[in-house]
This record gives structure tokens, sequence and C-alpha cells, in this order.
């Protein structure tokens, strides 16, 4: 079972302060957030991605890379990468350089955007974003399995002839895919079909819709031959705010709460936490509410937490995640583990994938020939692959 | 004994009690009555607004469906028969009884019958349920009988609404006894677009095996299986 965390990159006025931090600061502090989560012991960071204030996160491979670099053993991954607006030749590219530099500590989620007028800043339509989702993952699914690939059909992109998306995977084993999605069985369907994981975001709504969506996906999956049901790769969101005693945690939070971007202003932070997935208390009182969620969606492999939205300063986060690395998730680490059903597969890592596609063989190192100029004119781009070109 | 039938009655009305709610009582008594003669027993369950108007707002800002409207839209779903009954503001329905339909999933109220009742401070508004409501219940689909209601203040004095009271009733009575939304429901609900887990489509809950409740014969699931969405195209 893989923790983390996972940031929307809001930039929000810190209502109990009453200042907003500048795009800068923001950024400086999302890179010390992914460190610390490092450091704790937290398995996976995960960033969204918008093209709007006042979010900040437009170039996720780039911040990515920083935080790889000056991490260990954190896994980078996204919450989630627009597979709608962006083209998936662009996403093969950088997710497979990223993979290179961060070593295999890569993997990424994928989702749509609900975000009407962000379309047609990238040439798009909010209208055919289910489609468009689903044959851009189609084709980024190829790019990073077939040297060179020939698309004679779809409907969105522009046909690729000869094309090889540079460079190739590390160890020729894609980054893992997780695929969100809050109430689209087509997004489910897609990933059962392909035996990628399936995240749930599992914040605004009651559970029942998702408990849907995962049962219908795990069902797929199975039908699929990828394993059984018990063993698709669930992913879970949730929130939690943890101060060592549950007073404090609720009068600390509930300023940020009351104010919070989408739900602020609405229910009462009491209502919320009864009916989602939030939990505001003591380290056993996030620990007892994220055991039930297994219940619910039955063994999953990752669990993230939003710790850092609604204008929470810095050093509030750092010290969340002191309590969530150290009181909270060794915990549900051994209590997760007893609990479990022994059919349940750990997360896919890269570490793995190569170990499922060589064994004990060495991993492939494509290496290119020499420069043709293009693609197209004949053969394989690579050197160990088929003939060479003349 | 023949065949029951459950009544929802959806009242918007503020004060208690208030004269759309009175409205709607009278209505819903008279379906009681024509029911039973025709040998059909009818429970009658009555969803307030007014009890349920934060939870309403709530709803519209948050997407957070409380308990207490979960309810609410479930006694909607297993209704064979609505009556709504709606005072009018500024000349349209009230805000509470829009913002209620607004969080109701479309296809809740599929061809169901819906008997469409107002409440206003002067007959001027007489036309809001012909108006208004009857291209709203129109949007969601459901089958709103022919005779809508109005009460003005002199109206509650004069025995012509309850002749249209009657008139009215007796419309929403023969529609459920038609069967004809269980028929809609039966044959062709595959055929109306749906959204996953939708009160009204309320999905097998606790058997594990069972077939998914999820149209798998579509362009869009073959584009998820790797297909294409070209007709020419596998």
């Amino acid at each position: 079972m893989q923790f983390g965390i996972f940031s929307v990159s809001d930039i929000t006025r810190d209502p109990v302060s009453g200042e907003t931090p500048s795009e800068a600061e923001r950024i400086d502090a999302i890179v010390q957030i992914a460190q610390k989560a490092d450091e704790v012991g937290l398995d996976v960071f995960a960033i969204g991605e918008h093209h709007n204030p006042p979010f900040f996160s437009s170039a996720p491979t780039t911040l990515l890379a920083t935080i790889a670099a000056t991490t260990k053993r954190l896994i980078m991954s996204t919450a989630t990468t627009l597979i709608t607006t962006n083209d998936p030749v662009r996403l093969a590219e950088e997710y497979a350089m990223l993979q290179h530099l961060a070593k295999g500590r890569v993997d990424l989620m994928l989702g749509r955007g609900n975000t009407a007028p962000v379309y047609p800043w990238f040439g798009q339509d909010i209208r055919e974003s289910l489609p468009l989702a689903l044959e851009n993952y189609n084709l980024l699914h190829r790019l990073w399995r077939e040297d060179v690939v020939d698309t004679a059909d779809g409907s969105f992109r522009t046909p690729l002839q000869g094309f090889t998306s540079v460079p190739r995977p590390l160890d020729d084993v894609p980054p893992f895919v997780w695929h969100g999605s809050i109430r689209t069985p087509e997004i489910a369907e897609q990933a059962a079909f392909y035996g990628d994981g399936f995240f749930a975001n599992n914040i605004f709504w009651p559970k029942e819709h998702f408990m849907q969506l995962i049962r219908f996906y795990r069902q797929r999956f199975e039908h699929y031959g990828h394993g059984t049901k018990k063993q698709a790769i669930v992913g879970l969101g949730g929130q939690a705010y943890i101060a060592r005693r549950s007073q404090d945690a609720k009068s600390e939070f509930r300023p940020y709460f009351n104010e919070a971007p989408v739900y602020g202003h609405g229910p009462s932070m009491e209502d919320f936490m009864e009916m989602t997935p939030l939990s505001v208390g003591s380290p056993q009182e996030v620990i007892d509410k994220t055991l039930t969620f297994r219940e619910h969606f039955g063994d999953y492999q990752r669990q993230l937490f939003l710790v850092d939205h609604a204008g929470l300063p810095l050093k509030t986060v750092l010290n969340q995640l002191d309590l969530l690395g150290e009181e909270v998730v060794p915990v549900l680490r051994q209590e997760i583990a007893a609990r479990q059903d022994p059919e349940t597969p750990e997360a896919p890592t890269h570490a793995s994938l190569v170990r499922a596609k060589y064994g004990s063989e060495a991993p492939r190192q494509p290496r290119p020939n020499a420069n043709r100029g293009d693609n197209v004119t004949s053969g394989s781009p690579y050197t160990d692959t088929g003939e060479t070109a003349a | 004994m023949k065949e029951s039938f459950r009544l929802a009655v959806v009242s918007a009305g503020t004060s208690d009690p208030s004269s759309t709610r009175l409205l709607a009582d009278r209505i819903a008594d008279r379906v009681v009555t024509l029911a039973a003669q025709d040998g059909h027993p009818v429970t009658v369950s009555v969803v307030e607004l007014r009890e349920l108007a934060a939870d309403v707002s709530q709803a519209l800002v948050s997407q957070l469906i409380t308990p207490r409207l979960r309810a609410a839209i479930t006694t909607l779903a297993d209704a064979d028969a609505v009556v709504v009954s709606t005072p009018v503001y500024k000349a349209g329905p009230s805000g509470l009884f829009k913002s209620f339909v607004d969080v109701l999933d479309n296809d809740l109220l599929i061809a169901k019958p819906v008997l469409l009742a107002a409440t206003a401070g002067t007959a001027r508004h007489a036309l809001v349920a012909d108006d208004q409501l009857r291209p709203l219940f129109a949007y969601l689909r459901a089958m709103t009988v022919p005779t809508s209601l109005f009460a003005a203040p002199e109206d509650w004095a004069d025995p012509a609404l309850n002749q249209r009271i009657d008139r009215a009733g007796r419309e929403l009575v023969l529609l459920m006894e038609s069967g004809f939304a269980r028929a809609v429901r039966d044959e062709s609900w595959d055929s109306y677009q749906h959204e996953l887990g939708t009160a009204a489509g309320r999905y097998p809950d606790d058997d594990d095996d069972d077939e998914p409740a999820i149209q798998l014969n579509t362009d869009l699931m073959r584009l998820a299986a790797g297909g294409s969405t070209r007709p020419d195209q596998g």
C-alpha cells in the first residue's frame, strides 16, 4: 500500500492571516512540501495541472523533475494530467523524459478537466471531452509501446506517419497510468481494458458514486483478463487535518474549511466530515476514518491525502506532514497489512514492471541508428530491432 | 384489493400552514379518494421544501446531497405519481422550488405522472403553472397532467376550484392506473440519457456478481476499449 499527498496547486488567501502568497512563494513552498513528504517516509507526491489563475501548476513535468532531483524514494505523479487539452505526443515525450531523469520514480494520473474555457485555449472543445480523452489515451498508450507509430484513423489529431516518440520509456517500460474519474463509466472501462489503475478522488461526493464506478472497474478488469477483481489497481483520495488533540484540529482547520474553494460557504465542517472522507481530528481519528475506506471500496493500492489547499500556510502543511508521516501512516501500514486480503497486489512501480516484463533478463536499452533525417524512410530507428535503414 | 400506489407531494410553501401546502393536501386527498373508488389504496408522502431549504442550497453550491435531501429524492424516485405545489414569487415559481428541481437528476421523473399546482396573491399569475412549470417538467420528461391548478385568494371561496381539483386528480389517477411510467421504464429505459449513479437508475447494490447496469454497447465504450468511433474502423 502506497501513501502520499496530492496538491491541486491552488494559490488561496490564508483566511487567518489575510495574506495571499505570491506565485513565487507558493511554487517554492510546493517543492519544500514534496521534499518533506519524502523525508517523512511518504511514497507519492502528485501535482495537479491547471492553466488559469489562481493555480500555478501549468508545467507539471518541470516541477516534478526538480523534486525528483532533490528526493530519494518519493514517486512523482500527477493529479491529474489533462488527457484532453494536451497533445498525447507531447505527453508521451515529456513523461518519458521525466521518467528517465527520475530513474523510474514516475507514474501519472489522467483526467479530463471540467473547465470549459480551457479547452479552446488549446484548440479543443469541452463538448468532445470524452471521445477526445479516450482517443488521446489510445494513442498515448501506443506511443510508449511502439517504436514507430502510424495512425490512419483518429478524429481529433493529425494522423502520424512514421513517428517515434523520444526518448523511449526508461528500460522500454512505460510509466504506470491511473485514470481518474468521478462518474464516467467509459473512463473506468478504458482503465480496465488496458489493465491500468483507477483513481477516485473521493473528496467532494458522497461515496456511493465512487463505489459504483470502482465496482464496475473491478468487474471489467477481470473481464479483460488482467486478474481477479481483487487484483485490480485502485487509488483513492481523501483529505485530512491532523492535530494531537481533536479539538485543536477542528478549531485550527475550521477557518480554512469555511472559506475553502469549492465547498466553503456551504455545509458545516461537521456535516461535511460525516458525509465525505474528510477527517479533521487526532491521529487516531484520521487512522480510524481512513481504515473505513477499504470497507467501502475493497482493498486498494494507493491513498493520497490533500493537505496543502485552501490557503493553509507552509509551516502548517509541513507540520501536517510530520504528523502524517510519523503518527498516521506507520499505523495505517500495519493495520492495513493485518486486515487486507492476501490476494491484494501492491501498486505497480517501475521496478515491479521491469521485473514483470524481463524477469531476470537485462532490460532493453534502445540505441538509435545514425540520423536519417526522418523516421519515414524504412525500418526501425533503433539498432536492436529489425533491419536498419539502407 | 387492487395494486396500491405511492403518491409524492412536493410543497414549496413557506408558512406553516401555507396555502401552497393546503392546495397540495386538497389535491392529495382527492387523488386518494378517486383511486380508492377504483379499488387502489394510495400512500401519500409529503416533501416540505421549507425544511430542506439549507440542504438544497448546500447541494447547489457544493454538490453535497445530505441524507435528508437524499430521502426526499428517494421519495420521488419511488413514487408512482407526483403532485408539485409552489407559491408564485416575482411572476415565477419560488426560487426554493426551482433550486430543488435543479439538484434532481435529469432521469428521476421520466414518464412519471405529475400534477402541477401554484398559488399566488393575485390572479394575474394564473398562467405560471402552464407557462413555467410545464416546460420545466417537460425538460425532465415527466408526464404532466393536462389540467394544472392555480389558486389566487378569490379561488379559495369558489367551488370551481374543487371542480378543477377533481378533474386534475382524475387525470392523475388515470395515468397512474395506466402503468405508463412503469412500461416506459421496463421497455425503453436505456433509450434515455442517464448519468452513472442517479437515484432513478439505482445500481444493484449488494450482489457483486451482477452484470454491470452500464451500457457497454456504445461507440464511446468501444473507443474506451481501444477501438474507433468511426463506423468503418475496428
